[in-house]
């Protein structure tokens, strides 16, 4: 992004309206759904980010990182809605590929009290991942390994969200390590 | 009917659009500045990507109001766009785009398909590094179009004649206008 002037803003403002705009689904929800979609394609990048916010947007205890570490693996055995589990199914649809979602997986959505907006914006926010997870592995991008940086970055994002902040900003966890630079 | 409730008659993604102002408004945006923003690719060789992953991911709305935007920057060679679609390798296109569409091939597979090769041959082929970057990127937006068109299973018109008119707009006005959002015309 630092290498492409114009293209950052649009991308920014696109995962700002997604994930924070105002919406009957909590930021934490559309968080996981990023979340979701990120480990499918396996973006190591994303999933950590996203993952990291989902779990500050619930408070930031351990116990949240284990909820959503759960809901890459297995999302059916945690304790999230019903609700959320028929728009994480309509997510992993979307994620392997446009001609996937059958009018099953949206009727079972419906029965668990999702409106068409929320469809809706369960489609747009999983495509949307399916693009930004292409940007960050198909260019190689170097990507962080060290968890402390995630919370960091869940942290920061949680809370100021995508739009108007400092990306050049060092991260304090990375001051350890004065090889790495911030992607 | 798509799987959501959104106008009737409205085609391809025009349909979901109108449900969603807030998010419509960042995708225009982010549409203009992919495919007609400064830039040394032509708006033509940027609408060929979109056509060819929209062909790929088997997309009809996405591939052929861009492939008639294609097209129409090309003065009307929609001959040239059906070869570049049916095979871009014998087609009449550039060396350089050529390799381009080969990483837009591989970023339609996943995120981890394109290789260093890939890009050695694009760079070979006289592209830059913002050209490859740019390539991959509208690759990649258009795996979101085309999820977001498909995904909710939008109607879409077939007769390729229908997005003429379209591929004009799209050529010549572009994607973000005012009060598009009023008049619910054709992208």
């Amino acid at each position: 992004m630092v290498f492409s002037p114009e293209t950052p803003k649009p991308l920014c403002d696109l995962v700002q309206v997604l994930l924070t705009g105002p919406h009957s689904l909590t930021p934490a929800e559309r968080e996981m759904i990023a979340t979701y979609v990120s480990s499918q394609n396996d973006c190591m990048y994303c999933q950590s980010c996203h993952g990291s916010t989902a779990a500050q947007h619930l408070g930031g205890s351990d116990a949240d990182y284990e909820l959503i570490a759960g809901i890459k693996q297995n999302y059916e055995a945690t304790a999230i809605s019903s609700r959320m589990k028929a728009l994480l199914a309509i997510a992993g649809k979307v994620q392997k590929g446009s001609k996937h979602l059958t009018g099953k997986d949206v009727a079972h959505a419906r029965q668990e009290g999702a409106t068409d907006k929320e469809i809706h914006d369960t489609v747009l926010i999983a495509a949307a991942f399916c693009m930004f997870n292409r940007y960050v592995d198909d260019l190689a991008t170097w990507q962080p390994r060290d968890p402390e940086i995630y919370r960091e970055i869940g942290m920061m994002t949680a809370q100021l969200g995508y739009v108007g902040r400092d990306y050049k900003k060092p991260l304090k966890a990375n001051a350890a390590k004065p090889d790495k630079v911030e992607v | 009917m798509a799987h959501i409730q959104v106008p009737e008659g409205a085609p391809g993604i025009l349909g979901p659009m109108a449900i969603s102002p807030e998010s419509t408004k960042a995708l225009r945006e982010l549409v203009e500045v992919l495919l007609r923003g400064p830039n040394t690719l032509t708006a033509a060789e940027r609408e060929i990507i979109a056509m060819y992953v929209s062909s790929q991911n088997d997309c009809c709305f996405c591939q052929l109001s861009h492939g008639a935007a294609a097209a129409e920057h090309l003065g009307g060679d929609y001959d040239l766009i059906d070869r570049v679609k049916r095979n871009y390798a014998t087609a009449e296109i550039s060396g350089k785009l050529k390799s381009l569409l080969a990483i837009a091939g591989k970023v339609q597979q996943g995120g981890k398909h394109v290789t260093s090769e890939d890009v050695m041959r694009a760079r070979e082929q006289g592209a830059t590094d913002k050209e490859i970057h740019d390539t991959v990127l509208i690759a990649a937006a258009f795996c979101m179009f085309n999820r977001y068109v498909d995904g909710l299973d939008t109607w879409q018109p077939t007769d390729p004649n229908d997005y003429r008119e379209m591929g004009q707009i799209m050529a010549n006005v572009g994607y973000v206008r005012p009060n598009w959002e009023k008049t619910g015309e054709a992208a």
